[in-house]
């Protein structure tokens, strides 16, 4: 597929908060709180970094992501519907019945998904798996595997953090969206990971920290992160929840409630 | 049948939960980051240094539970029926059913009536899960009432205790204040042809199922059979005398669950025709909570074609 320049990303990533917006207000239900969080980073993936190709989705060569914190579907759907996986209109019927545009995703029923998530904290290691197939294989795809903060709470994380350093997995990035939230309140009141960074080093990853919504900073950390040998890496994105609507920043009620018509419209005049 | 909506069971757990914390100071609650979704939030609010919010981390909160049971309190457990029956099956197992420690489970979001969150958060293993482990009553209650009545006997029974309650609003069964037994079903409706069992949100369906067989002349037994283990025994007993054919309807995978249960006893006891109305082993997907009833089956019409396949072949079968 092209890939865009970093100068042409952020009109892709506006673009990609509108459909998240209307989307969601279509729906009537779901996510958009983690879903703009994470817009930067899938925007620099999809149009600017990984090498994939939307007319033939299982080509061997892709590169893989995985959305492992599944409920911010929404972001993944409209990153793959502007790549062209799928016509826009299809967006709008997101959560519908019969929709391959399912709640949270589900593989088998959209091209483009490599994962079905939705269970928090399985993604990595579905990503170490598709990461040693590939060393198997002597390919030299990536695998991107996507965390939330909240999914450092579950255990199987860590198993996975200790394994893929255990078994020197590189070619495996994972971007942590740290938006500092979770479902009932704030990572801090819930069940607080700090000093984040240092776990996953003393893990013996490759740890970057960034601001997860400057373009460039999140460019260049991947490509960083693609040189590294004998690895994996973790990019801990510090992040704000509902990024790009003032009203839905920070701002909690947004992680699991979709905006009225009304807010639709509000968000919509701001993503200009 | 008029469908009259209730709150929904989840909501009536969550104020159980209040009650039983005012009476009972050895009660502690504890939940996985869906304290808004279980609705365990309000006892929190009301007993903080007796809540602990784990986190999203069900394996270890049930790990947890086990300890403050060990030590003699009272732990309600709460999450999303997938996430807290399948993520924590060998703490389940280990911690709780093996050393028969005095655990409560109660989770929400049972069955695909989650609607368009989608299979990945609809549970429809959990009761084949967990009448699986040695020890535990199962139960599924059918309205808000009901759960009310059967989380405070949940806290009177001493041993694990597992009850799936759900997100939407549910009809209501039975007037307020009507108890209810672990392990004593309720004959909502008593008839001579067929018995149609059901739990949960197919307790509605098949008294609706009731009325519409009627009008066409099969007169149908309904029971409410919330408590899947232990099972009432004599009350299935009895229908099986009376009706010689038994419909199993519940919002369940059709492999292991309620259905598989009843099987079991009536095929060692006292063998009638049975059918059964259950998801046909496939997950389910996005869509309104209604909309997917009906497209899984799960719905009274599903329940009278099958009533009456059961009431045509009693009459070629010798029971
Ligand atoms: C294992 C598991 N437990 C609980 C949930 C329910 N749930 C959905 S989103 C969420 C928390 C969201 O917080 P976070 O993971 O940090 O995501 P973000 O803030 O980026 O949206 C929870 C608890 C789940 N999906 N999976």
């Amino acid at each position: 597929m092209k890939k865009l320049t970093l100068e042409e990303l952020p009109s892709k990533a506006k673009e990609i908060r509108r459909d998240i917006i209307r989307m969601l207000a279509e729906a009537g239900s779901g996510h958009p709180g983690g879903s703009l969080s994470a817009a930067d980073i899938l925007t620099v993936l999809y149009f600017h970094l990984m090498n994939h190709d939307p007319a033939n989705p299982k080509w061997p060569d892709r590169d893989r992501l995985i959305l492992s914190k599944g409920h911010g579907a929404p972001v993944l759907y409209a990153a793959l519907a502007h790549a062209g996986y799928f016509p826009a209109e299809k967006l709008l019927t997101l959560r519908k019945l019969g929709s391959p545009l399912q709640g949270h995703p589900d593989m088998r029923r959209l091209p483009g998904l490599e994962a079905s998530t939705g269970s928090l904290g399985q993604g990595l290691s579905i990503g170490i798996g598709y990461a040693l197939a590939r060393r198997l294989d002597k390919k030299s795809y990536f695998t991107y595997v996507i965390l939330s903060d909240g999914e450092t709470n579950e255990g199987q994380t860590w198993e996975a953090a200790a394994a893929a350093a255990h078994h020197k997995v590189d070619h495996l990035i994972a971007v942590l969206d740290y938006n500092k939230f979770q479902l009932d309140d704030s990572v801090k009141k819930i069940c607080d990971m700090e000093p984040m960074a240092e776990k996953w080093r003393s893990f013996n990853w490759h740890v970057e920290e960034i601001d997860g919504h400057n373009l460039h900073q999140i460019a260049a950390a991947l490509r960083e992160a693609q040189e590294v040998q004998g690895k994996p890496c973790m990019i801990i994105a510090h992040t704000v929840k509902g990024k790009g609507v003032s009203f839905m920043e920070n701002n909690n009620h947004f992680h699991g409630v979709a905006p009225t018509k009304e807010e639709a419209e509000r968000a919509l005049r701001e993503l200009v | 049948m008029e469908k009259k909506l209730g709150p929904a069971t989840r909501d009536a757990y969550g104020q159980t939960l209040v009650e039983l914390g005012k009476d009972n100071p050895n009660v502690v609650v504890l939940d996985a980051d869906l304290s808004k979704s279980t609705k365990t939030a309000a006892f929190g609010e009301k007993y903080p240094e007796r809540f602990f919010n784990m986190g999203i981390q069900e394996a270890d909160m049930v790990g947890v539970a086990a300890g403050l049971a060990a030590a003699g309190k009272i732990p309600f457990v709460s999450s999303f029926a997938c996430f807290l029956v399948c993520k924590s099956y060998d703490q389940l197992r280990m911690a709780v059913a093996f050393p028969e420690l005095n655990v409560k489970i109660v989770t929400s979001h049972g069955g695909i009536s989650v609607g368009e969150d989608g299979a990945s958060q609809q549970s429809i293993e959990d009761v084949a899960l967990m009448t699986s482990l040695p020890g535990f009553a199962v139960m599924v209650p059918s309205d808000a009432v009901q759960t009310r009545a059967l989380v405070h006997e949940a806290a009177r029974h001493v041993g694990p205790v597992y009850i799936r309650t759900g997100r939407p609003k549910t009809p209501v069964i039975y007037p307020e204040k009507t108890s209810f037994q672990i392990g004593k079903g309720v004959r909502l409706r008593e008839g001579k042809d067929v018995t149609l069992i059901a739990n949960g949100l197919l307790v509605f369906e098949a008294l609706a199922a009731s009325e519409q067989l009627k009008a066409e002349g099969i007169e149908a037994s309904v029971v409410d059979l919330h408590t899947v283990k232990p099972l009432d025994r004599k009350l299935l007993l009895e229908e099986a005398a009376r009706t010689h054919a038994f419909v199993v309807s519940e919002e369940h995978q059709i492999w292991g669950g309620l259905g598989s249960a009843v099987a079991r006893l009536i095929s060692e006891e006292q063998p009638v025709v049975m059918e059964f109305v259950a998801i046909q082993d496939t997950y389910s997907e996005s869509g309104a909570p209604d909309q997917l009833m009906e497209k899984y089956g799960l719905t009274a019409p599903y329940i009278v074609k099958r009533a009456k396949r059961a009431v045509a072949r009693k009459g070629r079968v010798s029971v």
